[in-house]
């Protein structure tokens, strides 16, 4: 993103008669191919296979499966917490960066490791201390074991780190003095914030919406304990999708998948939408 | 410039050779001596019986040299990734329908089961897990369908082994003279009461200890197997209760002394050492030498059931048992688990 920024602003190079510039095309192109070799063996490819195996079980047992009611109690409370999160995330994403960015105090270097814990720990123990925090045996008096709560804890838990890491380098980067100019001409803070700090990072802010999107609706293992897997409650898609592994019924999970993947895609391609218009508006 | 694309060049061709020497082909074992290991793929639970079942094989004429490649997870995964191409030799699985799927691709033959143990080669019960001292009182399937009380099993839908209890639950009413609707009432007010539906029985039993229900459906052996461990809870033994019986095979090319290592599993020393990690003996005459640590009465550690349901005889097998309870459409317990999670709504 940001480097392919600071080639644009590079005057461009003289052309020269010899090598050096087909070289450069050259290299390149090797890279381009290296990086779509790359990319179609690790998610084209294997997310190809999965639609292809939804449309291999024909469109009745896709269509069966989809209108399940089980099925659908579950996409639907995977989609609507995934989003309810994100939101969160929208808003306290940014405040994290701002505080790790632009204010200084005791214990921030401690914090800004800390915030990519859940990053690195494995799902399950994330589960296990969910569990221990949150649970029937909960020493601090919070009991949201096997109800609604429990999965939205456990979505907040894992995509916490996206908005803040993706917010943090932007807010780095921006110069101070755009913001004393604004002052200078009369702009309360408020302001200030809304017209001139807002719109550059609302690149950074959907980027990290649409990743917490997606990395919600695909958690499964820091919920699996606490929430209970209990159907029209606390199922969530992961868990319908093992139920249909667990009974042979490949085509089932694929057309689960499939569904999960046109609403990820659907979501990034909204928050990009978002993200343009807001940025025009800047 | 021209410096930097050379070595992004370079740098490219060292990354792609490096790709080529990862990509699979070198196996290192020579064939020789892949003929004389035994793979075993199996589920989580008889790793420790299989792991001192073996020492004891290598000790054997037979069994002099033998070397062992182990893998083992959850049941219904073990069986789809050999089914996949997973190398194995002997599998070990903890219900039925997971050997019948590799029949079912012409890697076992069809005569699998019909040895004297008719394809079993572990056993164990159904057993209520308690807190310590029963504080709720719990020694009947009754007591489990009382208002206020919590329930934690595993999901039949995605765990194979949770089916055991499943059936227990249903077969109970039957053989207390119940109608079977009466069964399929009593399945529907069990789920009622059920608080939590782990993936599988491991993540229902660390549901548990952490806190969650009051009782927990489990079965004997890992009851017993847990309290060996210094994680244990209480069991409580009902008055009837299903037999599992986890089924275990040779595949049809599987290396040579793998049908010896059958034999052996299937002997009194193979028996005595599931007997001593908490399974019950295939036969009444195996001697373990009486005491197993961990079980609620190690000098009795695996008393008689009042009445022992098995899914052959009561059931009608689990051919039978997978359409009609089992079908993701309109299977009875699938029924029992949405009815009771509709009525949440």
């Amino acid at each position: 993103m940001t480097s392919t920024e600071i080639a644009a602003v590079r005057p461009a190079r003289t052309p020269r008669r010899s090598g050096p510039r087909s070289t450069l095309t050259r290299s390149s192109g090797l890279g381009l191919g290296i990086a779509m070799i790359w990319f179609s063996a690790l998610v084209l490819i294997p997310l190809a296979a999965v639609v292809v195996t939804a449309i291999d079980g024909g469109w009745d047992v896709f269509w069966t499966t989809i209108t399940n009611g089980q099925t659908a109690a579950a996409i639907k409370l995977t989609v609507f917490t995934a989003a309810g999160v994100t939101a969160v995330n929208v808003v306290m994403g940014p405040l994290i960066a701002w505080v790790l960015v632009r204010d200084r105090f005791w214990g921030k270097s401690v914090l800004e490791v800390l915030i990519d814990i859940p990053f690195a720990l494995p799902t399950i123990v994330a589960g296990l201390v969910l569990l221990s925090l949150y649970g029937t045996d909960s020493p601090i008096g919070i009991d949201i074991a096997n109800q609604r709560p429990a999965v939205f804890l456990a979505f907040l838990f894992v995509t916490l780190p996206f908005v803040v890491r993706m917010v943090q380098p932007v807010l780095e980067e921006l110069e101070h003095d755009v913001e004393e100019a604004a002052a200078s001409l009369g702009a309360s803070r408020f302001t200030t914030f809304r017209r001139i700090i807002l719109p550059s990072l609302t690149p950074a802010i959907t980027a990290g919406a649409a990743l917490s999107f997606a990395r919600g609706v695909s958690e499964y293992g820091s919920l699996v304990l606490l929430s209970g897997n209990l159907p029209f409650k606390t199922e969530v898609t992961s868990v319908r999708i093992l139920s249909s592994i667990e009974n042979d019924n490949v085509a089932g999970a694929a057309a689960v998948a499939t569904v999960l993947l046109a609403i990820s895609l659907a979501v990034i391609v909204v928050l990009d939408l978002i993200q343009r218009r807001v940025a025009a508006r800047g | 410039m021209q410096i930097r694309s050379r070595a992004a060049l370079a740098a490219a061709l060292v990354g792609a050779l490096a790709l080529s020497a990862c990509a699979p082909g070198g196996a290192s074992s020579s064939e020789e001596d892949d003929s004389n290991t035994i793979h075993i793929v199996g589920f989580a639970v008889p790793e420790a019986a299989n792991k001192n079942i073996a020492t004891e094989f290598t000790k054997t004429p037979e069994g002099e040299g033998v070397k062992f490649q182990t893998s083992y997870g959850p049941s219904g995964d073990q069986s789809r990734a050999v089914a996949a191409g997973l190398k194995a030799d002997y599998v070990h699985f903890s219900v039925p329908t997971d050997v019948t799927r590799l029949v079912d691709e012409g890697l076992v033959a069809d005569d699998w089961d019909a040895g004297d143990n008719k394809g079993v080669v572990s056993r164990s019960v159904v057993v209520f897990g308690v807190r310590d001292g029963n504080p709720k009182n719990i020694k009947t399937w009754a007591d489990l369908v009382k208002p206020g009380v919590e329930i934690v099993t595993p999901n039949p839908a995605s765990s194979g082994a949770a089916r055991w209890n499943a059936l227990a639950a249903y077969g109970q009413v039957i053989s207390d003279g119940g109608t079977e609707k009466e069964a399929t009432e009593y399945v529907n007010k069990f789920f009622k009461n059920v608080v939590s539906l782990p993936s599988s029985g491991r993540d229902a039993t660390t549901a548990f200890l952490g806190g969650t229900g009051d009782v927990l459906m489990a079965y004997e052996n890992e009851a017993i197997l847990a309290a060996q461990n210094d994680e244990g809870f209480e069991y409580v033994l009902p008055e009837t209760s299903l037999l599992i019986e986890n089924a275990g095979a040779i595949l049809e090319d599987a290396s040579e002394p793998s049908q010896a290592w059958l034999d052996f599993v299937l002997s009194d020393e193979g028996q005595k050492q599931f007997a001593l990690t908490g399974f019950r003996p295939i036969r009444d005459d195996v001697d373990y030498g009486g005491t197993v640590e961990g079980a609620a009465d190690p000098s009795n550690p695996f008393p008689e059931v009042g009445t022992l349901l098995t899914v052959d005889e009561d059931f009608g097998g689990w051919d039978e048992v997978s359409t009609k309870f089992f079908d993701e459409e309109n299977g009875l317990i699938f029924e029992a688990i949405l009815g009771a999670g509709l009525s949440l709504e």
